[in-house]
Order: structure tokens, then C-alpha cells, then sequence
């Protein structure tokens, strides 16, 4: 019961990200997806997971994109221009698209053999098991990536210190 | 929780009081004795003042913002062992919930100063956000050693795990980053710099007035005895102690001891610049922190299996 409650306010709140006009309204819409998404997992034996997931997607990626947004500042102008561009011919077609997919889905789901859910909890340590086990390859990658990403910011973000002195002005390198 | 939030109140006179003697003053000593119902008459002008709400804020989101900050600190005590068989959930996974609890927090601040829709709240909430976002890594990280030595996520694990010794001696360096963390997560003075009043006016919270400021104002209150209560747990062995006290003495006398160190820091430590603020934690503490978690874990291994 509670898992279809969780999985109700999950997909409301994920079609309100889409159809909100306003970037920051759409966000907390995400947020509380996020959340939502968090309690199946709880639901479904992985604490673990649920507490990752409000830690790093809800508490802090939303919070870098919601950054970003607050430093566009979006006015009542972009919330204009994205109702113009959300416009029925244009989401009509990918929408029927989409639906015939999700029935496609639903019918799979429905005709497929029932798989009962064990729930035995997963905790902290049986994660880190897999990931430094059989899933050892993909740690690394994330980390080789990550470790890409910090090289990039870092050259992006460097800037040279200048001294400003009355009689010596000049540039570090 | 009704007796958290009848607390929050009490701390601010404490506050006021301590402050008033670390400097020389007085402090409230009027109403009632030693002063005490300055808090109440504060409390009845936060629920008396007009409740404004300005025109070019965004509504929704505005009246949002309060709520959050107490309400995601009320649930982080959800977790804390205030005593053997005092607790309300003692989940497996304790410590993790009271970081995402802190980190959802972060939303207080960022969509006060956004709706607020004033230049000055949106400066404050950036820098409340990019600090609170920045610190809690470190806070997450300082905590892993005692996660380590104990096994476990649960805080009543690691309160039984400090029976022989407190893990302030074997985790000082985790003691100390997590202390700096925590004011810097409550946003308290030295580290109050999304508020900073003389550059600021009041940072993200400038349009908030009546009870609409108070639910701030006792949010960050709470926090400050959330974090107190967390140090307590984690470093200070919680509800440990020689026999002659019942265990949720000791645990409250400790947690009051690190509420008049917050109130100390206030008093006597001046607010650093935000760039400066911001390379302390990433140039200093996050390289310390991972330091920490390393060394830590090899001892642990060494101690495991010695070559």
C-alpha cells in the first residue's frame, strides 16, 4: 500500500517537472520525486540506496541546478517564452508516441510471470561488497570520469593572481 | 519535539545571557527572574507582528521556505539516543538520514533568499548554498572514521561502542572538522556569512518578518542542539558516564556544554571574508578529512590482519 502511494506521488510529481512553466517550481517538483523515489527503495530493503539518493541527487545535485537557475535569474519573461514553446503541436506527437510505448509496457509488465519481492535488506556493507567485487570496473571508470572533471574545473577555474602595487604591477604565473 | 521546540526559546535567553556575561554586560534581567520571560515576551511580538508577505515575492514557495528548516531539523532527532530506551526510531542507517536531513535543509535557505525576490536575500541565499553544499562533504567525511571504527551506521551502535573510550581521543582530527562543519551547517556566528547583517541587512531571511522570521529564527536554534546532540553522540559517547547521574543527565549536560561553546564562538570570534571561508574548507579541511578516513581505515585493517 504504502509502495503504491510512494509510486503515485513519484509519477505526479515527475509529469508536474514537465508541465510547470516556472525552472524553479519544476525543480522542487523534482525534489519531492526524488523523495518519493527514495521511500520505494527504503520500501523495497535498500536503506542504503535511499538515504544516497536524498543525500546526493535531492540534497545536493537539484541544489547546484537550482544555483545555476538563481543565477540566470529567470524573470516572468522566460516563464512567457517556455508556455509559448510548450504549445499542444508540439507535445502532441511525441506524447501519442510515448503512450504507445507505455501500454506496450504495461502489457509486458502484466503478462510476464509475478516475481515476489524477498524483502531482505541490503545494508551498507553488502553495497560495498558488489562494488568492490563483480562491479570493481565500473568504480574505477566513475572514478577515472570524476577524475576528469575535477582536472577540466580546476583549468577552467584558474585564474592568474594579479598584484596590484603602487610601484610594482605584475602578473603571476 | 513539542519539548525541542519549548527549548529553542529557553536558548535564546541562555544566549543572550551568556553573551551579556562574556561581555561584561547584564543581558535581559528584567521580566521575571534572572530574566527568563524575556523569552515569552519576544514570543508573543514574533506571533503579534504583522505576517507581510511583499507583492513581487513568489507566494507558494515563499511560505515554503520556513517550514523546511524546521521541519527537516525536527526530523533529524528522530535519530538521536538521548538515553538507553529513549529514542524514537533507531534506524540502521541513522547517520546517513541525519546527513540527508541536513542536506534537504540547505532548501531553507536557497528558496528563502529566491523568493524573497531582493537582491541582497538572493546573494545571501548563494552563499548559503554554496557553503552548505561545500560543508556538508567534509561533514559526511569526518563522520566515516567513527563509522569505521564502529561497523555501523546506528548511533546507538556507536554510543555502545564508546564504552572503553570516547571517540574524541582516537577521532580527534574527525572531532574537529565535524565541530567546524556543524557551525558552518547552522550558519551560526563565525560562519554566519548568508546573514551577515552589516553587508547583508539579514541575507536570505531580510522580507521575512513575524512568525514567518520565527520559524527561521527557531530553526537554527534547533540546529544548534541538533548539532550538540550529534557531537555528543558521536565523540563524546553520548549518554555514557559514572553511575552516580542517570544516563539522560549525562547526555544533556554535554550537549548544554557544547550549546554555551557555540554561544562562546559567538562571542568571542570574528566572521572571516566568504572567499576565505570557502578556501578553508577545500584547500584545508577536505584534504584533512580524506586524511583522516584513510588513515583511519588502514589502522583498522593493520589491526585486522598485521601482514
Amino acid at each position: 500500500m504504502a509502495f503504491y502511494i510512494a509510486s503515485i506521488i513519484a509519477i505526479l510529481a515527475t509529469v508536474m517537472v514537465i508541465t510547470r512553466y516556472n525552472m524553479i517550481h519544476a525543480l522542487l517538483y523534482l525534489v519531492v520525486s526524488f523523495l518519493a523515489v527514495a521511500v520505494i527503495f527504503f520500501m523495497l530493503g535498500a536503506p542504503f540506496v535511499a538515504a544516497l539518493e536524498v543525500i546526493i541527487y535531492a540534497g545536493a545535485i537539484v541544489v547546484l541546478i537550482i544555483f545555476v537557475i538563481m543565477m540566470l535569474n529567470m524573470k516572468e519573461e522566460s516563464v512567457e517564452q517556455e508556455r509559448k514553446w510548450f504549445s499542444k503541436n508540439i507535445w502532441i506527437g511525441p506524447g501519442i508516441l510515448a503512450l504507445v510505448l507505455l501500454g506496450e509496457l504495461v502489457y509486458i509488465l502484466v503478462t510476464s510471470e509475478r516475481v515476489l519481492l524477498n524483502n531482505a535488506v541490503v545494508d551498507s556493507k553488502a553495497v560495498g561488497m558488489s562494488l568492490y567485487g563483480p562491479y570493481i570496473i565500473g568504480v574505477e571508470l566513475c572514478g577515472l570520469l570524476l577524475m576528469a572533471g575535477i582536472v577540466g574545473a580546476y583549468h577552467l577555474g584558474r585564474q592568474r593572481r594579479k598584484v596590484i602595487h603602487r610601484f610594482l604591477e605584475k602578473t603571476e604565473e | 519535539m513539542g519539548g525541542l521546540l519549548l527549548i529553542a526559546p529557553g536558548l535564546i535567553w541562555l544566549e543572550r545571557r551568556l553573551l551579556a556575561v562574556w561581555q561584561d554586560r547584564y543581558g535581559p534581567n528584567r521580566a521575571g527572574p534572572l530574566g527568563v520571560l524575556v523569552v515569552l515576551a519576544d514570543t508573543l511580538k514574533l506571533f503579534f507582528k504583522e505576517d507581510w508577505i511583499p507583492p513581487f515575492a513568489d507566494k507558494k514557495v515563499f511560505v515554503l521556505a520556513p517550514a523546511i528548516v524546521v521541519i527537516t531539523v525536527l526530523m533529524s532527532f528522530v535519530i538521536v539516543p538521548f538515553s538507553p530506551g529513549f529514542i524514537v526510531v533507531d534506524l540502521n542507517i541513522g547517520l546517513l538520514f541525519f546527513l540527508a536531513m541536513s542536506s534537504m535543509g540547505a532548501y531553507s535557505i536557497i528558496l528563502g533568499g529566491w523568493a524573497s525576490n531582493n537582491k541582497y536575500s538572493l546573494l545571501g541565499a548563494m552563499r548559503g548554498a554554496a557553503q552548505m553544499i561545500s560543508y556538508e562533504v567534509f561533514m559526511g567525511l569526518s563522520l566515516m572514521g567513527v563509522v569505521l571504527i564502529t561497523g555501523s551506521f546506528s548511533l546507538h551502535d556507536i554510543v555502545e561502542a564508546q564504552r572503553n573510550m570516547w571517540f574524541v581521543v582516537p577521532q580527534f582530527l574527525g572531532f574537529v572538522i565535524f565541530l567546524i562543519a556543524g557551525i558552518a551547517e547552522t550558519h551560526r556566528l563565525p560562519f554566519d556569512i548568508p546573514e551577515a547583517e552589516s553587508e547583508l541587512i539579514a541575507g536570505f531571511h531580510s522580507e521575512y518578518s513575524g512568525m514567518k522570521f520565527g520559524m527561521f529564527f527557531v530553526g537554527e536554534y534547533i540546529g544548534i542542539m541538533l548539532i550538540s546532540c550529534m557531537v555528543t553522540c558521536l565523540f563524546f559517547g553520548g549518554w555514557l558516564g559514572p553511575a552516580f547521574l542517570p544516563p539522560i543527565v549525562w547526555f544533556v549536560l554535554k550537549m548544554f556544554a557544547f550549546i554555551a561553546l557555540f554561544i562562546l564562538l559567538r562571542a568571542s570570534l570574528p566572521r572571516p571574508r566568504y572567499d576565505q571561508l570557502m578556501e578553508f574548507g577545500w584547500k584545508i579541511l577536505l584534504p584533512l578529512s580524506l586524511l583522516n578516513v584513510m588513515i583511519t581505515a588502514g589502522i583498522i585493517l593493520w589491526n585486522e590482519n598485521p601482514l
